[in-house]
């Protein structure tokens, strides 16, 4: 709880590499409670990563990464998520033979610490929760449809719908909107922009739609070859110089 | 509507009961020995398949649970002087004890190189059985094992397979439809998302084989119940084969799939087998016919249809 506001999550020099290739390079990144942070940068900068490494999914080879001030680094995944970190992919990665509702409830049974009751039914639990998500995400009335044949935008919403189930403190957001129609995304960042203003949610995401980051995003922190180049508010993003050198020059190139 | 389908598969389940009740006043005795052989196989394929469909676990030597159970039963009530009672509590004990020994030690592999360690793992505890003559009874078995006065007879040895079947049966559709079973079958969807939304899969993993299983020791004694002798092919790795085979022909994402997989396995077994030696080469036709024509399995074949058909 260091500083004028309390930090909810501090990445501080983080080194990963994949049989010497180094995919991320001294990382550091500073997400303040009830802040908004985009992560930006080009294809292979080392968003994903960098977002593998604070959930868990990948160990750190130096670096600490301090969650409420509690050192997580190199936690299993499970554990940090039970801490309050939650997460949705940039690939869609849902549970494609159980219904919307079975891929909300599963989330949140597993934050109630259900995982282990095999006696009851399931149908029974955690139902008017995973109702109040599925509402607050659209989707309740698909919520009896089997996942794998909802529409791509669909899913990619369920995707956050189950990383609301443990009431995240802090939700990663990765590609929120890749592969969405201009509708869609205008619909997801109405959904978001409602997330923050209800929960006063904490969110970090990365997203190449540049729109979408300058409007919705408190700070950016933009990254290189895995390097961190600068973390700071939109409009001094916009005028860095070695952003535009490094990164914004190229950002027509990254459709949404 | 999902109302409407629980209340037609209880309707539907409790005509089978009936009927499997009233089975003895109008069959032979050896058709009420084919239908305990059905219920044995088809408990025995359910207990796979709670790991194999509903967890995504690739359990190739499953059998190797039921021949413990089965040996462990035919053990003590040849060996122990113990009550012929404390056959039916070591056999899932038993199985339960292997099953977590084999599992802690392949649930850090994942997929295939979990199955294969599973595969050798287990023909390791076939080869100790087949070769240790003055325990096993070796490649010939024990024979002449003595089941309770209570249930010895025809009818008796068919009402207790039923009512054991029916007990275990209703346990796993409880487990397959509680928060556990919920969340195992997210694990067989993605195990790593159901890591990153809290859930330790290893463990699970490793409770869900031991459930499996325990279920399958209980299989093992009801077949030595059933047929009275026991032998090393019960745990050889052709019958665990087969076992898959039942749960993908009657539908492996459908709770009583392998129960009617294994009814069409047991029957074509014993009736195409009357005519020919060499009655796998049918079991394999069925295989190739079932990958082209039928992937989800007969029974999910028509759920997939219901559920179409369905608003």
């Amino acid at each position: 709880m260091a500083g004028v506001k309390p930090l909810m999550l501090e990445v501080i020099n983080v080194n990963k590499t994949f049989d010497g290739f180094q995919a991320v390079s001294d990382v550091r990144l500073r997400v303040e409670k009830g802040q908004v942070v985009a992560v930006i940068g080009p294809n292979g900068a080392g968003k994903t990563t960098l977002f593998d490494l604070i959930t868990g999914q990948l160990a750190p080879d130096s670096g600490r990464i301090l969650f409420q001030g509690e050192d997580i680094t190199g936690r299993k995944p499970h554990l940090i998520f039970r801490k309050g970190i939650s997460r949705s992919y940039q690939i869609v990665n849902i549970f494609h033979r159980l219904t919307v509702f079975e891929n909300v409830q599963i989330a949140v049974l597993s934050f109630q610490k259900k995982s282990f009751h095999w006696y009851g039914a399931a149908r029974k639990m955690a139902g008017a929760e995973t109702r109040a998500i599925l509402k607050s995400v659209g989707l309740a009335d698909k919520a009896d449809q089997i996942s794998g044949f909802l529409s791509h935008g669909d899913q990619k919403v369920l995707e956050i719908a189950i990383a609301l189930g443990n009431e995240p403190q802090l939700l990663i957001l990765d590609e929120p909107t890749a592969g969405m129609s201009p509708e869609e995304t205008g619909h997801s960042l109405t959904l978001l922009k409602r997330l923050c203003a209800d929960h006063g949610s904490t969110i970090l995401f990365c997203e190449h739609d540049m729109g979408m980051v300058f409007s919705f995003a408190h700070e950016i922190m933009v990254m290189q070859q895995g390097k961190t180049i600068v973390q700071s508010t939109p409009a001094e993003v916009r005028s860095d110089p070695r952003v535009q050198a490094a990164y914004l020059g190229g950002a027509d190139e990254c459709s949404g | 509507m999902i109302v409407d389908r629980r209340f037609r598969l209880a309707a539907l389940l409790c005509g089978w009961i009936l009927i499997f009740l009233a089975a003895p006043f109008f069959l032979s005795r050896y058709y009420l020995y084919l239908i305990g052989l059905i219920l044995t196989t088809g408990l025995l394929a359910t207990s796979l398949n709670m790991v194999l469909g509903f967890g995504g676990m690739y359990q190739f030597h499953h059998s190797v649970f039921y021949g413990v159970g089965a040996y462990s039963f035919a053990l003590v009530s040849m060996k122990s002087g113990l009550p012929p009672v404390a056959g039916y509590v070591a056999a899932p004990v038993m199985a339960a004890l292997a099953s977590l020994i084999i599992g802690l030690i392949t649930i850090r592999l994942s997929k295939l190189y979990f199955g294969m360690l599973q595969l050798s793992l287990g023909s390791l505890v076939w080869a100790i059985v087949y070769r240790w003559y003055s325990f096993t009874g070796g490649d010939d078995g024990l024979h002449g094992i003595n089941i309770p006065e209570a249930i010895a007879s025809t009818r008796g040895v068919y009402y207790f397979t039923l009512v054991v079947t029916i007990v275990c049966l209703w346990l796993m559709f409880r487990m397959v439809n509680s928060p556990f079973g919920r969340i195992f079958q997210g694990i067989r969807d993605n195990p790593e998302r159901t890591e990153a939304i809290g859930v330790n899969v290893k463990s699970h993993q490793l409770v869900g084989q031991v459930i499996a299983g325990t279920f399958a020791g209980i299989a093992g004694a009801l077949f030595v119940t059933l047929e009275g002798s026991v032998f090393p092919d019960l745990l050889f790795w052709t019958l665990s084969l087969e076992l898959i085979i039942m749960c993908l022909l009657g539908g492996w994402y459908v709770f009583f799939g392998p129960m009617l997989g294994a009814a069409i396995i047991v029957v074509l077994r014993t009736f195409v087998g009357i005519y020919t030696e060499y009655w796998t080469s049918v079991l394999g036709i069925v295989l190739m016919l079932l990958i082209y024509f039928l992937p989800q399995g007969i029974l999910g074949y028509f759920q997939r249809r219901q559920l179409s058909e369905e608003p």
